[in-house]
Formats: structure tokens, C-alpha cells, sequence
């Protein structure tokens, strides 16, 4: 049975290229002593991979993005990026904010070269536009050079944003909910055009996300971390959708709502009742378990059973055709077909 | 009819109004009692015409007219032009509020990018901040041993609290997302300071500079009666002495007017500035 949960850290020892090591979280609390946050996170990502990581409001996903950029500094554990210890912000590793943060004195050009101007400072003002233009052509905004973010909709500020970060060609790019503020049509295009850009890059991405469906249409993995306070990982869920995949039909691959209904019930019972889950179980921190979900299970939403089981189940130990839950996957079929069809 | 124009009407219409009530209160009720013309010229309009001591628009009007003809003459140090009279005044504050900038602005950052400092200055700036300019003069006068000066460094003193707290304001308050786009790029300090803070914060601190250009051209009047010598509030005080009501009048307006020129002129620039989001 234990050969089922394989420790993710025996799968990619070869390449650790970022590796969250025994990270905690901690505030001092209002009475005295301390709240944690999470605590003692464990997790590497190899080169070029792109992983998300889903949880509730509140968990600190935030918090795990801000620290990886260097913008805040874990109470406890470091991170090795490239095998080097984080050590505060840095040029190799960009952020797309939620908010866009886009610098509204400046205009779409601004924006984009002043990050181009603080990444090679002595760069000439030709040379800095030319190279800014390139990124700001590559994300689709060519004509809008001139236009200052207030002139510009949610989804082509959030353009800029990547233009911005993609222009210091980093090499990790950090999105915290990137796509939460626009509507599902922006969405679905910018899901698109970062999928495009960050395979034909080769980017190393770690994206925050609330929308499952994003997740496994953009992930290799998929990070799924507790509620907080004294958040921990979970899980990690492997993507089993072949690495081309097509918006269209994606959800047409027999194991994509495996992989969804796994999330999605994590998210609805397991992420709170995840410590009574562990308990017994032999459930370790650094080697958080990682899963391959198969075809749908009716099991998989139970929570009550042991944790192994479960894992039994919904990888597809069992035959997945003698339990497969067609009304929730259907409908959600339907959903997914009319945003792409809008 | 647009509304502009409406405002306009009725903007005549009250000055209209002003101007009528003006005058028809400070004009004489006819010949008081039947006297010699030579007589009634000595005793004046005020006694012989029933006429009010008070100028009325007409009178006024001429004076302003008078004035805007020759705005720049020179006989003594009693009598000068109201245009040299403003050009010192005027002088004075672009002098004393420049100084004012010069310190309040790197101050204001100073503060608003390091609690530490915001917190140690904060009891100096609570404490000098409800002083009236005016208090400082005689001290000033004691020190600087100039009168022209004096006023000066009155100006400068009453410019100086309005933009220091509101620099400090606005650079405490610049949104942390900017701050974290440039933390990400490795935007150095003084490069973070000019090209995110100062664009940033520039709105707010204009605002302070608008307060305080206000409340220097407000004081000047006052410290130039106190100080003497030259300038609108040293003519303003002069013209009292010679009882000369419709120069003060006159002069009335002008501070008025030029007041107003010197916010707009502020106002402009915070428009320059301002940017939308």
C-alpha cells in the first residue's frame, strides 16, 4: 500500500530548481503569543514547471507567493531558488499582481520599459523602448503603447502586467490570482496567451488560483494546501492531461474530471478536516503525498475514510468505470464548453 | 442654456446688485443747508452734501483707474506705485516660500519614509505647527536684525507646516503594491524616490503647496503692517494713516485678485500632476 503514496521529493530529486524548505508563517497575536499561519512547508518544483497551487481565502498562498518573491520573510525555513537562498526581491524572479499595480502616472510604454530600465540600467533609451515594444507586441497590445492604465480595461491592464513581468525575462515568473478580477471571456484568452508564453519560454511558474478548471488547464501540478490557521500542503496533484492540451477539449480527456473532482472535494470537505484526516496516518511534511487522480470515483468524495483508501480509490486502483458520477460532470461539461463557445 | 452661462448671469447679476447697494448708500442726500460754495468746499462732501465718508463704487473705481495707468512710479518712500508695492510683496513670498519648499519637501520624505524620524519629529512639528507666524517676529526681527528679512522668514515659517505635513502624508501613503513593483525590479532608494514616491505622492504635495502659498499671501499683509517700509500691506496700513479709504479699497482688491492668480497658478500644477486611475 505505502508504495501508492510516492514522496514527490524521490521523483524530481534531479532537479530541484525552487525548493520551499520547512517555510513557516507566524504573527504575533493581539493577547499575546503567536498565530501561525502554516507551518513547515515542503515543496520543490522543477525547471519549466508550471504548478498552482489552490486553497481557501485565508490559508496564506499569499503569503508562500510574497516570501518566494522575497517581498516578505518566512518566520522559520528558507528557499533555495537555482540553489541559492532567497535573500529578498530579485530581477530573476517577476510578479504579476492580483491588482495589476500597474504605475498609472506611466503610460503602457512607461510601465513596461521602467522595468525593462531597472533590469539592464545602462541600457539606451532606443534599445529599452525596442525591447519593451517586443513584449508589449508579444501579449497583444501593440497601438496601445501610448495609453495610460486608466484608459484601459481589467483585461489589458493585466496584459501590461505580464508584458512587464515577462519583459526582464526572469526565470520564474509568480502570478497571485492573476485572472480573479476579469471576466470569463479575458479570462479564458489571457489563460491562453500565458500557456502560449510560458511554454515557448520555458518559464518556471507559480501561480495562486481559486478556479479549478484554470488550474488543471494550466498546471503540471497542483498544490492543494489546508485552510488556516496552521495551514500545511496537503497534497500534490499531478496533472494527469497530457502536456498539449487544447482549451476546447480539455474537458473531453477522460481523466480530467478525475482530476477536478479530486480538487474540488478537497476543497469542499477535506481542506478543513484534513489534521483528523492525517491523524494516524503516516502523513510527513517534507514528503507531502502526491497523487494521480484517475477517472471519477464516487469514493473520492468521501472523506471519512482513511486517508490510504482514499488514495486507493482515486487512483484508479479500483476499475473507475464501475463508479463514474455523470450528472456533476455533464453539467460541468456544459459550463465549460459555453465560456469557451462565448 | 449652459450651465456656465447661467452661473455667469446670476454672478453679474449679485455684483450688480453689490455695486447698486454700494452706491446708493454712500451717495449724498443733496445740499444739508445752504452755505457760501467756498465754505462748503472746506467743510467737504461728507458735511455740505449729506454725502457718506464712505467712498462709493465710482470713486473707487476711478482710484483702481488711476492706479492701472501708472502702477509703477516712484516719489519717496511714502508714495509708490501699488504695482511696486505688490512686486515687493510678491518678492517677499516667492522667496520665503521657495526656502519653505526647499525644506519641507526632502523633510516630508524624510518622515514619511522612516517611522522612525516621522515619530521624532512628530512633538517639534505638533508643537511649532499652531504657532502664529506672526508670534515669530519679533524674535525674528531681534535675530535678523532686518525688517525685509524678517518678513521673509515670517513667510517661510507659515509655508513650511502645510507642505512638510502633507510630503509626509502622501509619501507615507503610496500604495504598497507600487512600492512592491519596484522592491521586485531592485529599484534602488534614490531611484524609488523619484521615480515611484515623488509621481506618486506628487498630488498630495502640491495640495500642501496650494495651502500654503494661500496662507503666505495671507501673512505677508499682515507682517508687512507689523514690519513697515514697503509692500501692499505696508500701503494698505499707509493709506489708513492718511485716511484715504478708497486706496484702501483698492488695494483690498488687489490682494484679492493676486491671491486668487497665485492658487490658480497652484491649482494648474496639481492638475499636472494628478493622474487618473
Amino acid at each position: 500500500m505505502d508504495v501508492e503514496v510516492k514522496p514527490r521529493h524521490d521523483v524530481r530529486m534531479t532537479d530541484k530548481f525552487i525548493s520551499i524548505e520547512g517555510v513557516s508563517k507566524r504573527f504575533p497575536s493581539p493577547g499575546g503569543g503567536s498565530t501561525t499561519v502554516f507551518e513547515d512547508l515542503w515543496l520543490s518544483m522543477a525547471r519549466g514547471e508550471f504548478v498552482c497551487i489552490i486553497g481557501h481565502s485565508g490559508c496564506g498562498k499569499t503569503t508562500v507567493l510574497n516570501i518566494l518573491a522575497g517581498l516578505d520573510a518566512p518566520s522559520d525555513g528558507a528557499v533555495i531558488v537555482d540553489n541559492q537562498a532567497i535573500e529578498g526581491p530579485s530581477l530573476d524572479r517577476a510578479v504579476i499582481f492580483q491588482s495589476h499595480a500597474l504605475l498609472p502616472w506611466l503610460t503602457v510604454m512607461g510601465n513596461v520599459a521602467y522595468a525593462v530600465g531597472s533590469k539592464w540600467r545602462f541600457m539606451h533609451r532606443g534599445d529599452l523602448n525596442r525591447h519593451a515594444q517586443k513584449f508589449i507586441d508579444l501579449v497583444g497590445l501593440t497601438g496601445a503603447e501610448h495609453k495610460r492604465p486608466a484608459e484601459l480595461s481589467g483585461g489589458m491592464k493585466q496584459r501590461v502586467g505580464i508584458a512587464r513581468a515577462l519583459s526582464i525575462e526572469p526565470k520564474i515568473m509568480l502570478m497571485d490570482e492573476p485572472f480573479s478580477a476579469l471576466d470569463a471571456l479575458t479570462r479564458g484568452t489571457l489563460q491562453d496567451e500565458v500557456r502560449r508564453i510560458c511554454l515557448e519560454t520555458g518559464q518556471t511558474v507559480f501561480m495562486i488560483t481559486h478556479d479549478v478548471d484554470e488550474a488543471i488547464y494550466l498546471a503540471d501540478r497542483v498544490v492543494l494546501m489546508t485552510n488556516g490557521p496552521n495551514a500545511v500542503l496537503a497534497e500534490v496533484v499531478e496533472n494527469p492531461l497530457p502536456k498539449e492540451r487544447e482549451r476546447n477539449d480539455v474537458h473531453r480527456h477522460p481523466l480530467y474530471y478525475g482530476v477536478r473532482n479530486h480538487i474540488i472535494d478537497f476543497l469542499v470537505s477535506r481542506s478543513k478536516n484534513f489534521a483528523e484526516e492525517m491523524m494516524g496516518a503516516n502523513y510527513d511534511r517534507r514528503h507531502v503525498p502526491v497523487v494521480r487522480p484517475a477517472a471519477p470515483s464516487a469514493t473520492s468524495s468521501v472523506s471519512s475514510i482513511s486517508p490510504l483508501a482514499e488514495k486507493d480509490a482515486v487512483r484508479g486502483l479500483r476499475s473507475p468505470r464501475d463508479n463514474i458520477a455523470p450528472a456533476a460532470g455533464e453539467a460541468g461539461a456544459d459550463r465549460i464548453r459555453r465560456r469557451a463557445d462565448r | 442654456m449652459a450651465l456656465t452661462l447661467r452661473a455667469a448671469l446670476v454672478s453679474l447679476l449679485l455684483f450688480g446688485t453689490f455695486i447698486g447697494a454700494w452706491h446708493l448708500a454712500t451717495r449724498g442726500s443733496g445740499p444739508v443747508a445752504s452755505m457760501d460754495p467756498e465754505y462748503a468746499k472746506l467743510v467737504g462732501a461728507t458735511a455740505s452734501q449729506g454725502k457718506s465718508a464712505m467712498p462709493g463704487p465710482a470713486d473707487v473705481g476711478l482710484k483702481i483707474w488711476q492706479h492701472l495707468k501708472d502702477p509703477f512710479y516712484d516719489r519717496g518712500s511714502n508714495d509708490k506705485g501699488l504695482g511696486i508695492q505688490l512686486a515687493y510683496s510678491i518678492a517677499r513670498v516667492m522667496i520665503g516660500y521657495l526656502m519653505a519648499v526647499a525644506v519641507a519637501i526632502p523633510v516630508g520624505f524624510l518622515i514619511g519614509m522612516s517611522p522612525l524620524m516621522s515619530r521624532a519629529l512628530d512633538p517639534f512639528i505638533q508643537v511649532l505647527k499652531p504657532i502664529s507666524p506672526l508670534a515669530w517676529m519679533p524674535l525674528a526681527l531681534y535675530t535678523i536684525k532686518d525688517s525685509s528679512l524678517s518678513s521673509i522668514f515670517v513667510i517661510f515659517i507659515c509655508s513650511l507646516w502645510p507642505m512638510l505635513i502633507n510630503t509626509a502624508f502622501g509619501v507615507a501613503a503610496v500604495r504598497k503594491e507600487w512600492l512592491n513593483v519596484a522592491r521586485t525590479l531592485e529599484v534602488g532608494t534614490f531611484r524609488r524616490a523619484f521615480t515611484i514616491i515623488l509621481p506618486a505622492a506628487a498630488p498630495t504635495i502640491l495640495t500642501g503647496m496650494r495651502i500654503s502659498i494661500g496662507i503666505a499671501w495671507l501673512v505677508i499683509v499682515a507682517a508687512e503692517m507689523l514690519v513697515g517700509g514697503t509692500g501692499i500691506g505696508y500701503f494698505v496700513w499707509n493709506e489708513w494713516n492718511n485716511l484715504s479709504i478708497t486706496n484702501v479699497i483698492t488695494a483690498i482688491l488687489v490682494i484679492g485678485v493676486v491671491g486668487m492668480v497665485l492658487d490658480q497658478i497652484l491649482a494648474r500644477a496639481t492638475k499636472l500632476v494628478t493622474f487618473p486611475e
